[in-house]
């Protein structure tokens, strides 16, 4: 029974969202919204596809990692070479962006999550350094000058990259192999002990975490005009991982709501360009000290409209 | 002594650290359904020893084979596929997952349905953890611990959290389970209870126990054979009455006598 109540609340989360789809689709066509709104649309969508996916590796497998910009910069050069280099159509380019992401985690995973913590965090940052010292020496790619890159990202894509990032992730998360990567999280001995094979799903976690980012590096990507080696600097990294602080270690919902809000309030404090990062870090600062364990905590949206005695995490409103 | 084959034989095995040998030529073996102490004065090798046994250090020298097989260089959870299930001496619960959900990491192992299935959400993923779920519920209850079940780990008190680490390590199916000193911070009243549980374990499961422990009444009371390392060798076995009057086993606790 409880199945078919979960399945319900799924279904329902899906259709909200569509609803939301469909109406900024009748927006943006009928010219209403702009294309300053637009962009920040596009914009938010990435961040939490790239939020959801840091999630999965910090959040939920505990791996602290901070080279995801290099996942991003791997995702936003590969599809770029299939569409500018190889006329690739775009949807190929996206499974392409995600794959050669996704290889990158299993390549710099397979060796690197043997480490722990602060390790780990050194080696993974190397690694985006090294991606993006790379992309500056291949003259394929544009070197330093970058690339340059058709604008093809629409509202539609993003959308069901994000609903496909927020279902693959929430589905993933609440089953056994969720269960398994949060022990590993909670005591990386204890799960060892348990019979789970922690290398394994670190690396799945990993290999998981790098594909969405990839798709959104993809996204990216095609939502400038060029994309330069410079983007994708460990700044940018820093970037996503607040968002996942900000959310809340643990919280699904929590990721998506920082990367909402800090999308936001970042687009928003452009017209103030001498003040914007003094602005910006207040906010973080103030936010840690008064809620140090991020927005959610690792609570779930859904828990709090649920009765006392639920406790699995079910899919959440992808209003995005 | 006995007949019948060992369920698991310890033979010779040390590990060194560097210059230091926290354990050296240490012979154990323990037969099936026996339950055995392991005591020591502190730092004797004692937790390092069950280290060895689960994987989590690999002895420099010996063999420990379990029904025949050797473990040696087994990564800790292939171990525990095999059958050697263990607490710890400081609790290591998942303490932000649920009671339930700490069982249930526990059948991971005995899943079926892959990665794939759950992100998809196909019938064998309902199915499995539809499985999963009654599997633990029904196990929960044994060990009294069914109301708490969507309680966080972490919210236990401290009794409930030992008895909810042996309930884990018995999910994992063992059929040698190593308790680290289970009794360790716990009043008379949950030693007692303690003492009941570990009965009822074993007739329940058919089940093999090593445990080690400083609570001597209780190692005493419950254990059939003890074993005593100090210095990372052992140094003496038998009965628990034997035992008591080793004057080895005294001089290591008490200090050798004065002349």
């Amino acid at each position: 029974m409880t199945t078919i109540k979960r399945a319900k609340g799924f279904w329902l989360s899906i259709s909200l969202s569509l609803i939301f789809f469909a109406i900024i689709q009748v927006l943006i066509g009928g010219g209403s919204l702009n294309p300053f709104y637009q962009n920040t649309l596009m914009f938010i969508g990435i961040n939490i596809i790239l939020a959801a996916s840091l999630h999965l590796i910090i959040g939920i497998t505990g791996q602290f990692s901070i080279g995801h910009a290099g996942f991003l910069a791997v995702g936003a050069y590969a599809s770029a070479v299939m569409t500018m280099k190889l006329n690739m159509p775009f949807t190929l380019a996206l499974v392409v962006g995600g794959l050669a992401a996704a290889l990158a985690g299993l390549i710099i995973g397979i060796p690197s999550l043997r480490l722990k913590g602060d390790y780990l965090a050194i080696a993974t940052l190397g690694f985006g350094e090294i991606v993006r010292i790379m992309l500056l020496n291949i003259d394929y790619v544009g070197g330093a000058s970058g690339m340059q890159v058709s604008h093809l990202t629409t509202w539609p894509w993003v959308f069901a990259s994000v609903l496909i990032t927020i279902i693959v992730i929430r589905n993933f998360t609440s089953s056994t192999h969720g269960r398994a990567c949060i022990s590993i999280r909670e005591d990386e001995t204890a799960a060892d002990s348990m019979g789970i094979n922690t290398t394994y799903y670190k690396v799945v976690a990993f290999a998981i975490g790098a594909f969405f980012a990839g798709i959104a590096g993809a996204l990216y990507a095609h939502n400038f005009y060029i994309i330069q080696p410079s983007n994708f600097g460990f700044l940018k990294s820093f970037d996503i991982l607040i968002l996942v602080v900000l959310g809340g270690l643990g919280s699904l919902s929590g990721a998506v709501l920082a990367a909402i809000l800090l999308t936001v309030i970042t687009t928003f404090l452009q017209d103030y360009p001498e003040t914007r990062m003094i602005i910006y870090s207040l906010v973080l600062i103030i936010m840690m000290i008064y809620r140090p364990q991020g927005l959610m905590g690792t609570k779930e949206i859904t828990s709090m409209f649920k009765r006392k005695g639920g406790s699995s995490h079910e899919n959440k409103n992808t209003a995005a | 002594m006995k007949t019948k084959t060992p369920l698991l034989k310890v033979e010779s095995v040390g590990i060194q650290f560097g210059g230091l040998k926290a354990v050296s030529d240490v012979n154990v073996e323990l037969y099936p359904g026996e339950l055995v102490g392991l005591i020591g004065p502190n730092g004797a090798g004692k937790t390092t020893f069950f280290n060895l046994l689960t994987g989590v250090y690999v002895p420099t020298e010996g063999t420990i084979s379990l029904e025949g097989e050797d473990l040696k260089k087994r990564p800790p959870y292939k171990i525990t596929q095999k059958g050697i299930s263990r607490t710890f001496q400081n609790i290591r619960l998942f303490s932000e997952l649920s009671v339930i959900d700490n069982v249930k990491v526990a059948y991971h192992s005995l899943s079926k349905h892959s990665i794939l299935s759950s992100i998809l959400r196909m019938p064998i993923h309902f199915k499995g953890e539809k499985e999963m779920d009654e599997k633990a519920i029904e196990f929960l209850k044994i060990f009294n611990l069914d109301q708490y079940k969507d309680e966080k780990a972490k919210n236990l008190p401290y009794g409930k959290q030992r008895r909810l680490e042996i309930a884990r390590a018995l999910a994992a199916n063992p059929k040698l389970l190593l308790l680290d000193e289970p009794a360790a911070g716990m009043n008379p009243q949950e030693t007692h209870e303690l003492m009941n549980l570990i009965a009822l374990i074993r007739e329940k499961f058919d089940l093999t126990v090593l445990l080690i422990e400083h609570d001597m009444p209780l190692v005493m009371g419950v254990c059939e054979r003890i074993y005593v390392l100090d210095h990372g060798q052992l140094i003496a076995q038998g009965q628990p009455e034997e035992i008591r009057n080793n004057p080895k086993v005294i001089e290591a606790y008490l200090g050798e006598e004065v002349s």
